[in-house]
């Protein structure tokens, strides 16, 4: 897809306060710093696997900052994908957590140990646990959205995923689900548009001029940004919310961000040239406006590189998860959501059981 | 005296007044029809969804995160296939996510054949259910049991598919297996609770006063006592290998049939029990027969009950081919039927394999008469068929 589809922008996004500014940059940093640890830690054999998110930070941790943070239907859903760790971050998750993913250590508050790095699940934040099959997301979401919508307030779902995804049969799912006349659901779906799935150009295969237009058909409102721009981002994703949080409908955003260390791992992991980074944007404005100076962006930088080098060494420390905890948490002894009592016994195995039968 | 398809009724019914369902959804599931078998016709909570089988898992499995009960139904079995990369992720959410969610969440759907479904709407899918960790399985085969383990279901906090054997929905309850509080007859049930012909928009349903009853997980039930040979069945097969047992009865041969109702999680205790006594055991089921949960089981009893039997372990399941054809002569050749059930059982109860001298001797009934069945060469078309060329 060439960039020239892109609406031309009307006008420049309304400036965000200096301290809002400030904060995004320093978060986008963190951000940044943290995949470059991860990054670093897989190449070192601290780590199978790499997948994340460089050069989606503008767009991430804007929605990390916006989000209605908390557990239950007041507050936001987030199905969220495998470049999402800028915005957890935002939303206040320990940087060092993600690391311990990475190692797959015993320690790893997202999965113990069992699933690759950026692959979350906080549930009383409501993110729902990340999966690596792309798009499965979309068809989830209309499930917390339906409910939200019952629940009326404010609180919205937001589903994540990449734009070579929207293939897949789950978004068309995503796009009817919310849509249903008379049964609109209050669901953000987002497409995070790097213009490739792992090698495949979307130009290549996809003959939408844009993906945001697919929400059209489905009176969804829908809308193309560039979420290079730090502050577009932000102001873009305000209004969507605000739209969804208030109108308790769809919207579909197509953000249009880089991929600056190519797909995965499996790819290198190495720096590609000749695409826009949003940290290096979001620090040209803050130069502008004189919020930061050169030698003190670089020291944040050198500091969060220390610190995450650190706890690094720290996290490769901690105790690998034991075998026979492959049989920890195949049922669920009680309904962890609710908290509801269960009337009679029904788990009928799982912990530490080899058979799934009763005979324990 | 309900059906299955009542019992159905009646259970989600109990589940969205007292028990916190909140949503009973899936493609035609909602006035007006209530479901293309009837099965949810007059429930304040069921609506209709988008033709959409990955749609309505997801949506369940949303709804199930964001603390609701959902129930929802994939039209025929036949049709979740291709939802069974998200049954895999709803039966992963609890495990991958070190305990973090549960998904208590219910997925029902009609399997199996029977009704003249053809291809596509002849499949079973509890071979395929039982390797999808995560999930509890359940396959009753009378009202009273799909009641109680559909209640059962609702207030798990797992993941719960219950397999509706589609032959047995229009199927009436046995006497003496009344579900309580339900009228004796079925005539004034039916105009309780069965929605009219022609124009509902004015019906409503009038429920009848029947309690909580939570049929454990896990439990099967033995419907026929015997000495000889062990069958264990589930679904529509339960009923075929009563007959059988009834016509051996005549000949000496003592049948012992077992229901085993719940697949994930199983009575692995009731069956050693049992298996011990006849010590020759033959397994039931219309799946298809290669990686079939029949064979699991045999596999599991010669493991770990070797020594004690009289006789190999026999699975009798779904010949392996792509679909079930139409005509009643090619379903009657490609899933058990009652002359090959019968077949089997009397070969097994003739077979008493030497052991050692601490083997007690056991009666040997009399080698069975050879029966004219497409059984008789299947082992030889099974071969032919997939053989490496
Ligand atoms: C269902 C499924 N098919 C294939 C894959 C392998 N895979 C992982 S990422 C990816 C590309 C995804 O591209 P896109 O949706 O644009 O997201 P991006 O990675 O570019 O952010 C593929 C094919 C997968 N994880 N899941
Ligand atoms: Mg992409």
């Amino acid at each position: 897809m060439e960039a020239a589809v892109l609406p031309p922008r009307e006008s420049q996004p309304r400036p965000l306060p200096d301290e809002t500014l400030l904060r995004m940059h320093e978060l986008m940093l963190t951000g940044r710093v943290l995949e470059e640890r991860l990054i670093r830690m897989q190449k070192q054999g601290d780590g199978y696997f790499w997948i994340g998110g460089p050069g989606e930070e503008a767009f991430n941790v804007a929605l990390g900052m916006l989000v209605d943070r908390g557990e239950g239907l007041a507050h936001d859903y987030l199905h969220l994908h495998y470049r999402s760790s800028a915005t957890l971050l935002a939303m206040g998750a320990d940087p060092v957590d993600a690391l311990r993913q990475m190692k797959n250590t015993a320690t790893d508050p997202y999965s113990g140990g069992r699933n690759f790095a950026g692959h979350a699940s906080i549930r009383r934040w409501n993110v729902a646990p990340i999966s690596s099959p792309i798009e499965v997301q979309f068809s989830m979401a209309p499930g917390t959205a339906l409910a939200q919508k019952r629940y009326g307030g404010r609180g919205i779902t937001i589903v994540q995923g990449g734009d070579a995804g929207t293939a897949e049969g789950d978004f068309a799912t995503c796009l009817i689900w919310v849509s249903r006349p008379g049964n609109e659901l209050p669901c953000l779906m987002i497409v995070t548009n790097n213009e490739y799935g792992i090698s495949t150009p979307a130009a290549t295969q996809h003959g939408e001029a844009r993906i945001s237009d697919r929400g059209r058909a489905f009176g969804i409102r829908s809308k193309t940004i560039d979420a290079n721009d730090a502050e577009v981002a932000y102001r873009e994703l305000e209004e969507a919310m605000r739209y969804v949080r208030t109108e308790r409908r769809p919207f579909l955003l197509e953000a249009r961000v880089s991929r600056l260390y190519g797909h995965s791992s499996s790819s290198g992991a190495n720096l590609v040239k000749g695409e826009v980074d949003c940290l290096v944007e979001i620090e040209k404005k803050l130069e502008e406006r004189g919020l930061r100076g050169r030698a003190e962006l670089d020291a944040m930088r050198a500091q969060k590189t220390e610190e995450l080098l650190a706890a690094a060494r720290r996290v490769i420390a901690e105790p690998q998860p034991e075998g026979h905890t492959v049989w920890d948490h195949v049922f669920a002894e009680r309904d962890v959501v609710q908290q509801n009592p269960i009337p009679c016994d029904n788990h009928g195995g799982g912990r530490r059981t080899p058979w799934l039968d009763q005979a324990h | 005296m309900a059906t299955q398809v009542q019992a159905v009724r009646m259970a989600l019914h109990v589940g969205e007044t007292r028990l916190g369902v909140t949503d009973i959804f899936g493609e035609d599931v909602g006035p007006p029809l209530g479901g293309v078998f009837t099965a949810t016709q007059g429930l304040a909570t069921a609506w209709n969804s988008p033709l959409d089988e990955r749609g309505v898992i997801g949506a369940a499995m949303g709804l199930a995160l964001a603390g609701q009960r959902p129930v929802c139904e994939i039209q025929f079995g036949d049709y979740a296939f291709n939802t069974i990369d998200l049954l895999k992720l709803a039966g992963a959410m609890h495990w991958s996510s070190n305990g973090d969610w549960s998904l208590p969440m219910v997925m029902m759907t009609p399997v199996g054949s029977g009704i003249h479904g053809s291809i596509y709407h002849s499949h079973s899918f509890d071979a395929q259910a039982t390797r999808t960790p995560g999930w509890k399985v359940v396959m009753p085969s009378t009202p009273y049991d799909t009641y109680g383990l559909l209640l059962s279901a609702i207030v798990d906090p797992n993941p719960v598919m219950v397999l509706l054997p589609k032959a047995l929905m229009r199927v009436k309850a046995r006497p003496g297996e009344l579900i309580p509080g339900e009228p004796e007859d079925e005539r004034v049930l039916s105009k309780m609770i069965d929605a009219p012909l022609g124009d509902r928009s004015k019906w409503r349903p009038e429920w009848p006063d029947t309690p909580d009853i939570f049929l454990p997980f896990g439990k099967l039930k033995r419907v026929r006592e015997g000495r000889d040979v062990t069958v264990v069945a589930y679904g529509r097969m339960v009923a075929i290998c009563e007959r059988v047992a009834e016509q051996v009865a005549a000949d000496g041969v003592s049948v012992e049939v077992i229901d085993l109702r719940s697949l994930i999680p199983y009575d692995w205790e009731g069956l050693v029990e049992s298996v011990s006594r006849t010590r020759r055991l033959l397994l039931i089921n219309e799946d298809t027969e290669v990686t079939n949960f029949g064979e699991h089981l045999a596999r599991r009893v010669t493991e770990e009950l070797f020594g004690e039997l009289l006789a190999a372990p026999r699975v009798l399941a779904g010949k392996n081919l792509p679909g079930i054809g139409l005509s009643d002569e090619l379903e009657k050749a490609s899933v058990p039927q009652a002359s090959g059930i019968e077949q089997a059982v009397r070969e097994l109860a003739a077979t008493s394999i030497a052991r050692g001298a601490s083997s007690a001797p056991r009666s040997r009934p009399a080698a069975p008469p050879r029966l004219a069945s497409a059984e008789l060469d299947h082992r030889e078309a099974f071969a032919r068929a997939y053989a490496v060329r």
